[in-house]
């Protein structure tokens, strides 16, 4: 770009300084109105731990508590189920549980602290839903014949066994997230807060 | 041709002849009338397909008043009342009890949002057979893909409103689709959710651009789609261009002025449209649970899924473009890929306009290359619309792969075949059939 | 606590198909008859009002069905004072959720929202209020076909009677209730006309004024199609 006689040179530097200046300036207003569509501080602030008492729940059975508006279920397995994790590792696609889906108290065979009392957030890690609890084995659960309980995504078929693990070759990447939690007694459960002071 | 804006209305010295003077000295009234109706030549040969424009811009404005009306009522909060049930949710059966006549307006409102679909996939599908995308109508219709994907938007963000089980899941689904976007996807959904779950925030979100945002973007699209074809002149179901034959005047010897004659014809239509929505509002305004969703009965409910969840019809044939990419790629996840491809499904009528190579618009001039793969073309929109209804099992995964795969060779390769067809002459002149 | 949330997800599926199939039974049709309509309002708050809420619903609009203010204000008006009250309970739902595992739901609108493609909503309530059984692994002590495992024990069993799931899963009434099978089955299909009804109170009107609509709408085609006519015949 040269300025030759036709052009205003004087008039050119002004008109394109004021336009990037304007313009800068204009991206920089965006900033706030972008920001405020970030999670508030209510929202940040709404993640308190709950307390379960899982006293009267089961074997074989389950029950679901709300932590952070997502459902964590609380599992309490019989002896046959936790049995069973063991048999079904090649057909899951991280059954060491490698992947940081669990805090490191919980990076064992069972995924949990205690080996029946099985904590999850129960949704699915591909796009969300609340997996359907599958406990009967078989082919009564619907699921495939040789079934060993577990869960079942409604929205796209993924498939999670009774420690969240994820089944191969199913939509869903990774098992499912177990949340912090630890014991206040044999009886109550914490949700969103361990012993490591997280 | 059209009088321009400097051209004064001169009073005959009626009461009616002043007014009109004195706005003309003003404002563009006159001329603009005659610009857009009374001086607008539209080609004498249009057939039903020529009913859905003015038939969308129809339902647009219903879609807007009802919607106004329904905004006085409706409280966009998610938090439980004394009942316990979602305040969001009870507003909208407050409309369809208490308020006086709201029951019509929320079936009017329910109604036109597939009705607009309905209308918009017809009208767009008009377009396709007879060229109306083609040289020199590029701008209009991209500015109608446009509408298209903001309509699609309005959709999503109007039906997480009435908080059912539905409307909750549909976004979870949806909105969760974003932080498949490798490195920022997660920052991403978030920051769309306003929280780190779906929930009020991002109920009042989805209000505000429902009620405000998008409807404003809408109203200016459609403004500049009507604006560009008016520039250029409509196409004709024979897909000549009439402003090449014309009378001493200037005027086409092809064209009769919109007004009266296609506003008479339109009002035939819009009447006929009318009867047809009446008996949905009326008689079966859940549309067979299409237009009005079972599920969507429940109150949303964040620890539970429904057995099934599937989106409104009118996405379905997109979400099967997503439910059908199933491998990973370059290391990125399926899901991402689905994402793309769902989004690339839409935007590729984009691309239409230079895709197509054919020396003729219309398809009753285009050789039966075009008719045979517009034809499979069509089936194949119904199956993938199909399918996204039905839970994904392997079989109609496989069917919807096909799908997808002819989905998108259909456009890509229509450079190719569009120029091999075998055409027949185009006419001087437009024919009536 | 148990099986919580179960409650919602027996709407039936339609992708994993073994089992999911869903056979349901036809419910008679109640709608525009005022007796039976008011008899299953007698039934409905009642039986299913103590732990239910209809909260949309105002005991005054059941002048829909023949009732005047008077009627409901001695009969039916248990659980309000006025009757422009909605059909609240006064269970808190923090309790009812202890007592049962699950609130229960608000019924408002169930006669919507338990349409699927195996039948209406109110197919589904008249099969599903039939067809409770005997099952001691459950804590209530019942279960039921079309809703497999549910909270709610057989409120309405001392009329019924009991039954139990024979080997050929059908059901056996083993000990008869105070009704009759067809006086039961009666007094469930105006239940189900109400909540019906209570669906959407609106409608009856609503299909009425739709003929009115489309009449007007064929007089205006009819006036449109001839002023099209009378404008286009210069056109050709």
């Amino acid at each position: 770009m040269s300025c030759d006689e036709k052009v205003d040179c004087g008039r050119r530097r002004l008109l394109v300084a004021t336009a990037a200046a304007g313009g800068a300036a204009g991206v920089v207003a965006v900033v706030p109105f972008v920001a405020s569509m970030l999670p508030s501080e209510r929202a940040k602030s709404a993640g308190a731990p709950v307390e379960a008492d899982i006293s009267k729940l089961a074997p074989g059975e389950m029950m679901t508590v709300e932590w952070r508006g997502k459902p964590v279920w609380i599992i309490h397995r019989t002896k046959e189920m936790l049995d069973g994790l063991a048999k079904i590792g090649d057909k899951l696609v991280d059954p060491q549980s490698e992947k940081q889906m669990q805090p490191e108290y919980c990076k064992n065979e069972y995924r949990s602290i205690k080996p029946e009392i099985m904590v999850a957030v129960g949704i699915c890690t591909h796009l969300g839903c609340s997996p359907t609890e599958k406990f009967k084995t078989g082919a009564e659960s619907g699921v495939e014949t040789d079934w060993p309980g577990g869960f079942l995504c409604p929205c796209h078929g993924s498939t999670f066994d009774l420690a969240g693990r994820v089944y191969k070759n199913k939509p869903a990447p990774d098992n499912l997230e177990v949340p912090p939690y630890k014991y206040l007694s044999d009886a109550k459960i914490v949700i969103g807060e361990d012993t490591t002071g997280a | 041709m059209a009088a321009s804006n400097f051209e004064k209305f001169k009073s005959d010295g009626t009461l009616l002849g002043n007014v009109t003077e004195w706005v003309d000295a003003r404002f563009p009234l006159t001329s603009m009338w005659k610009q857009h109706l009374s001086e607008y030549y539209a080609p004498k040969n249009f057939n039903f397909w020529y009913f859905f424009g003015s038939l969308a811009l129809l339902v647009l404005v219903m879609q807007i008043v009802t919607g106004i009306f329904l905004t006085m009522h409706y409280k966009p909060d998610a938090s439980l009342n004394a009942s316990g049930v979602p305040v969001a949710f009870a507003s909208v059966e407050y409309i369809m009890r208490d308020v006086p006549w709201g029951w019509l307006i929320r079936y009017m409102h329910s109604t036109g949002a597939s009705a607009f679909f309905i209308v918009i996939y017809l009208h767009m599908f008009r377009g396709m057979i007879y060229g109306s995308y083609r040289s020199p109508r590029e701008l209009t219709w991209l500015f109608g893909v446009m509408i298209f994907l903001a309509l699609m938007a309005e959709a999503f963000a109007g039906y997480l409103l009435p908080w059912g089980q539905m409307s909750y899941w549909g976004a979870q689904v949806i909105l969760n689709l974003f932080s498949a976007i490798p490195f920022v996807g997660e920052y991403l959904a978030t920051w769309i959710r306003g929280d780190f779950v779906i929930g009020d925030a991002t109920l009042n979100r989805m209000f505000s651009f429902h009620v405000i945002a998008i409807p404003f973007v809408l109203a200016g699209l459609v403004v500049a789609h009507i604006l560009a074809l008016h520039e250029t002149g409509s196409n004709n179901p024979d897909g000549v261009e009439i402003k090449k034959k014309k009378d001493e005047h200037g005027i086409p010897l092809d064209g009769i002025p919109f007004h009266p004659y296609y506003t008479v014809k339109d009002i035939v239509g819009v009447v006929v449209f009318l009867m047809v929505f009446s008996v949905i509002v009326f008689f079966m305004p859940e549309g067979g649970g299409y237009f009005l969703e079972y599920n969507n009965f429940f109150p949303a409910d964040p620890m539970v899924t429904p057995p099934h969840i599937a989106p409104v019809w009118y996405f379905t044939p997109y979400y099967s473009l997503l439910r059908a990419v199933t491998y990973p790629l370059f290391g990125i996840d399926a899901k991402f890929w689905g994402v793309i491809a769902m989004g690339a499904g839409v935007v590729i009528f984009a691309f239409l306009p230079w895709l197509d190579r054919s020396p003729v618009k219309s398809i009753r001039y285009r050789g039966p290359l075009f008719k045979v793969l517009l034809a499979i073309w069509v089936i194949c929109f119904f199956v993938l619309g199909y399918l996204g209804v039905l839970a994904p099992t392997p079989g109609r995964t496989l069917v919807s792969q096909i799908c997808t795969f002819y989905y998108f060779a259909f456009f890509l390769t229509m450079p190719i075949w569009s120029k091999l067809d075998k055409c027949k002459p185009e006419p001087d002149r437009v024919t009536f059939k | 606590m148990k099986k919580l949330f179960v409650s919602l997800l027996m709407a039936p599926v339609l992708a994993f198909a073994a089992g999911a199939e869903l056979h349901l039974d036809k419910a008679p049709d109640r709608s525009g008859d005022v007796a039976a309509l008011q008899n299953g309002a007698k039934v409905f708050i009642n039986y299913c009002l103590s732990c239910h809420s209809a909260s949309y619903m105002r005991y005054n609009r059941l002048q829909d069905i023949g009732l005047t203010d008077d009627q409901i204000r001695e009969n039916l008006l248990f659980t309000a004072d006025k009757v422009g009250e909605p059909m609240k309970i006064s269970m808190r739902r923090v309790e009812a959720k202890q007592w049962f595992g699950a609130a229960p739901p608000d019924l408002t609108v169930i006669a919507r929202a338990r349409a699927s493609e195996f039948g209406s909503g109110s197919d589904w309530l008249y099969t599903y209020l039939r067809t409770f059984f005997r099952d001691d692994t459950r804590p209530t002590g019942w279960n039921n076909t079309v809703f497999a495992n549910v909270g709610m024990p057989h409120v309405l069993w001392e009329l019924q009677g009991e039954q139990v799931m024979g080997e050929d899963h059908h059901l056996k009434l083993v000990k008869p209730g105070k009704l009759t099978l067809e006086e039961y089955d009666t007094m469930v299909a105006d239940l189900v006309g109400f909540l019906k009804y209570m669906g959407e109170p609106v409608g009856e009107f609503r299909k009425s004024l739709g003929v009115a609509v489309l009449l007007v709408l064929a007089v205006l085609f009819v006036l449109s199609y001839a002023l099209k006519r009378e404008f286009w015949k210069d056109i050709h």
